[in-house]
């Protein structure tokens, strides 16, 4: 279980993941070795994944960001595992997440411009199995993208 | 646009998986000296490819059951600003992202909660009393899968 420590640990770090341990243990007011220990206790439990480097896919020229909703044609015994394991042999699907809703999957795609997203469309989606619906969702802005958890 | 030789390509698939990762480690991992990897590293900082630190965390470790993603629509396009929107949207702290998007809905966010019934609370406290909000549609979220991206040779 998490203590308050814990929890304040998470909140500072969450807000700012470049933090180095002297200063993280600064604002939550307990030794550096307290806080070293803690960390190293919070990652073996798994409640901290990882501390990834953000990559902005626009930077290296991809400027197309397409959220697809997919609908399976669930007749199919095996319709869920076999899209998605065709999904993920296309490079440019960045995210594969399943629902329970309205949409069965949803596939994050970017592409370098139109040209390149609509070949990507025609050649890897369309032909990935069983879809019996697919909705385009463009990506205009991001507006908040850090993700965070309101601990 | 910044030219990625193969080195790059993995110096990016590796920090976007862990960003703690040494210059003097990765080197050694791509046989590169420090200060050549260092040097690889900062241009790919300064092209703006590598970005910010993000901590992953283990959102039900930590007592958030479920996640869900909303689409929802403006009903009073026109008259309400989309920045009113956005602005009392992003201060939601169960909403983690929003997505201006162009189709069926407005915005995509995605929105986090302990349980169903918390986030019941979040949608009708939070969610439909935000500026212009009309339509909204929920789907909750079972699984979930990052994938490395176009980077692998």
């Amino acid at each position: 279980m998490l203590d308050d420590v814990d929890r304040r640990i998470l909140r500072q770090w969450q807000a700012d993941p470049s933090l180095a341990p002297q200063d993280l243990a600064e604002k939550v007011g307990a030794s550096q070795g307290q806080v070293t220990r803690r960390v190293a206790r919070l990652r073996d439990a798994g409640v901290v994944q990882a501390v990834e480097t953000e990559v902005d896919w626009t930077a290296l020229g991809y400027a197309v960001q397409v959220s697809l909703r997919v609908t399976l044609d669930k007749t199919a015994p095996r319709a869920f595992d076999e899209f998605i394991a065709a999904a993920r042999t296309v490079p440019e699907v960045l995210e594969v997440q399943t629902f329970l809703g309205r949409v069965d999957v949803r596939l994050n795609l970017i592409a370098r411009d139109m040209p390149h997203y609509q070949q990507v469309y025609r050649s890897q989606i369309m032909t990935l199995p069983h879809i019996a619906d697919i909705e385009a969702l463009m990506q205009v802005a991001r507006i908040k993208s850090e993700e965070a958890l309101p601990l | 646009m910044i030219d990625l030789d193969d080195i790059d390509r993995s110096l990016v698939l590796s920090l976007a998986r862990d960003a703690t990762q040494s210059a003097g480690a990765l080197g050694r991992e791509f046989g590169l000296s420090q200060p050549a990897t260092w040097r690889r590293i900062k241009r790919l900082r300064e092209a703006g490819v590598l970005g910010a630190r993000r901590l992953r965390l283990n959102s039900e470790k930590l007592g958030f059951g479920v996640t869900v993603f909303l689409g929802v629509k403006l009903a009073t396009k026109g008259r309400v600003s989309l920045e009113d929107f956005e602005r009392a949207v992003i201060a939601i702290p169960e909403v983690q992202t929003v997505e201006h998007v162009l189709g069926l809905y407005d915005y995509r966010l995605r929105v986090v909660a302990r349980d169903l019934p918390d986030f019941e609370r979040v949608l009708r406290r939070r969610i439909m009393t935000l500026p212009g909000a009309g339509e909204v549609e929920a789907n909750v979220l079972l699984s979930e899968e990052r994938l490395p991206g176009p980077l692998l040779p």
